[in-house]
């Protein structure tokens, strides 16, 4: 009798606890950290930008005047702002065209039995986990105008070495180049991934249909890798509208303003000529250059995946 | 048939030799010394380890190595565990709320952490953060959460809620749920998570630079570039202290890169 009250008087205890504790606004803590850290490591930094944007801080004083648009009237009228979003746009649209048509056809050629495909596939992969900082400085050896690997081989055949890195008409190709080079292997990883998930029923029913390899290509492959397509676009464009280490190391955004992008030209602002407003300016223009293009592409590319 | 195999095979060989090429100078490079003018194409005559020696005393690479180190290990502990603890209720109770709670947190994948560097930075200053690893790793921590909740949530999204059940009326408590049941299942993601948070605080530039700038902060990357531009003309220093800096990094690579690809690339397709 005893340990039957016993049992029921727990019974009841466990139940009332389970009601609380499976209470999901109670168990909402659990995200209460993370939360926290957002807040003050982006979102109240993310408004507070665009306060000082308003004011001619300079980074380090006390006090700061509220100047209204002033900042963003300089922008539209600075004589470098064409060439930086140039830059800005070259850097990521660029890297992301070449970084899925190479990042695919890698795919494509590394899906297939081939007895050297891990090794190449982990050749092609090596780079990403390659600081970008180091990997402009490996490429810098390449370029470099005295003793660089590229001019050694243009002495061969020319008189005289090109000054490639210091060069505006080049340099900024380059740059891309380098991004490209660095992110390849994400963008054929995720291809790859894609390419796995379709079945070979699809190419069999092809096949007898009398569709060609290009046909099949185009409406069997590239249909079912739009979800591959969508995440690798998205991504490619934030890294390469955001780039920021590679530039560093290969011209420090030169000469002058030729290679700057907004991330660089941000850093410059704030540290180098104590601009602090002007910068959080840039930086808002930064913020609004990346959302509007990778949402609008996020959108575009969604509904190709459903018609598809 | 055969043929077209062995066109193939060539093929990719070719793009491994190419894409190995940046490796090769690097390599070249930092076994020359300072007077051998010739091409970084030539392997070297002889190994000369000096460039080793002077660049990890010249860039003060042992400081640097630690601080990466303490602020790697820490920031990756963080974010797993941070990111495991937000993603349970997250995925378990799609309440409105809560719902508008993913949104917003995986959204932050889109703000590039350099946007707001300026108001960044003067917060950091007025927290005394400047200079400091605590800081760094709160940055770090924050800024690598959207894609571990991204990854998280869609992975406690396929264990079945009856486990919960289960474990519930056997008298658990959602904690020790969570913690005795749910976290060791989440083991496989736990790895990517690791090694792409990894990844992103060994090799980072962009914070460090702005927000370590006593040298006894200094990370990897920051003691790299200073020493860059203090001694442009010895490349082979450079490329030394790089290809030490890198090395950790690789190895881990090599031993845990099937890991890596299986769950960079299932995290990708699914979501």
């Amino acid at each position: 009798m005893k340990t039957e009250a016993r049992a029921q008087i727990s019974f009841a205890k466990k139940s009332l606890r389970m009601k609380k504790i499976s209470s999901p606004i109670w168990l909402n803590i659990m995200y209460l950290p993370a939360l926290l850290l957002f807040i003050m490591f982006i979102f109240y930094p993310f408004l507070r930008g665009l306060q000082i944007s308003f004011t001619n801080w300079d980074g380090f004083s006390q006090t700061y005047d509220w100047i209204g648009l002033d900042n963003y009237k300089r922008m539209l009228h600075d004589p470098n702002i064409g060439t930086i979003i140039k830059n800005t746009l070259i850097y990521g649209i660029g890297s992301t065209l070449f970084q899925n048509v190479i990042g695919l056809a890698y795919a494509l050629l590394l899906n297939r039995e081939i007895k050297t495909r891990g090794i190449t596939r982990t050749i092609i992969y090596l780079p990403v986990i390659i600081s970008p900082l180091i990997m402009g400085y490996i490429w810098y050896f390449f370029f470099q105008y005295d003793g660089g690997a590229l001019n050694d081989i243009i002495l061969l055949f020319h008189d005289k070495p090109l000054n490639i890195l210091a060069d505006p008409q080049w340099n900024v190709w380059i740059i891309m180049f380098v991004n490209t080079y660095q992110y390849l292997g994400i963008a054929m990883v995720i291809y790859l991934a894609g390419l796995q998930t379709i079945s070979r029923d699809f190419y069999e029913a092809a096949q007898i249909d009398g569709a060609s390899s290009w046909q099949q290509f185009k409406h069997v492959t590239l249909p079912m890798l739009m979800p591959s397509i969508t995440i690798n676009v998205v991504l490619n464009l934030i890294g390469g509208l955001k780039l920021f280490d590679v530039i560093v190391s290969l011209t420090k955004g030169g000469p002058g303003y030729a290679s700057q992008s907004l991330s660089t030209v941000m850093y410059k602002y704030y540290f180098a000529s104590m601009d602090a407003g002007y910068a959080a300016t840039l930086g808002n223009l930064m913020f609004v250059l990346i959302s509007v293009i990778s949402i609008t592409a996020l959108i575009y590319l969604r509904r190709k995946e459903i018609a598809g | 048939m055969k043929k077209s195999k062995k066109v193939l095979l060539l093929i990719t060989i070719l793009i491994s030799i190419i894409h190995l090429i940046p490796f090769y100078l690097l390599i070249t490079v930092s076994f020359k010394p300072v007077d051998d003018l010739s091409s970084k194409w030539l392997p070297p005559d002889t190994l000369y380890f000096d460039n080793f020696t002077n660049a990890w005393k010249e860039a003060n690479l042992d400081q640097a190595f630690y601080n990466n180190i303490v602020i790697t290990v820490i920031s990756v502990f963080l974010v797993v565990f941070l990111g495991a603890c937000a993603s349970y209720p997250l995925a378990r109770f799609k309440t409105r709320l809560n719902r508008f709670m993913f949104l917003f947190f995986i959204s932050a994948m889109i703000v590039p952490p350099l946007t707001i560097l300026v108001p960044l930075y003067k917060f950091i200053v007025d927290i005394g953060g400047l200079n400091q690893p605590w800081a760094i790793i709160l940055l770090h921590v924050t800024f690598n959460l959207p894609i571990t909740i991204f990854l998280f949530t869609g992975f406690i999204n396929t264990i079945p809620r009856e486990l919960d059940e289960a474990a519930m009326i056997d008298g658990m408590s959602r904690f020790s749920l969570f913690f005795r049941i749910i976290m060791p299942l989440l083991k496989p993601v736990t790895v990517t998570v690791i090694i792409l948070t990894g990844v992103n605080v060994w090799n980072d530039y962009q914070f460090s630079v702005f927000f370590l700038q006593s040298s006894e902060s200094h990370t990897l990357t920051v003691a790299l570039s200073s020493f860059f531009s203090q001694y442009v003309n010895n490349v082979g220093w450079v490329a030394a202290g790089s290809l030490l800096s890198s090395l950790p990094i690789i190895i881990l690579y090599l031993f845990l890169q099937k890991y890596f690809i299986s769950g960079l690339s299932s995290g990708a397709v699914k979501g």
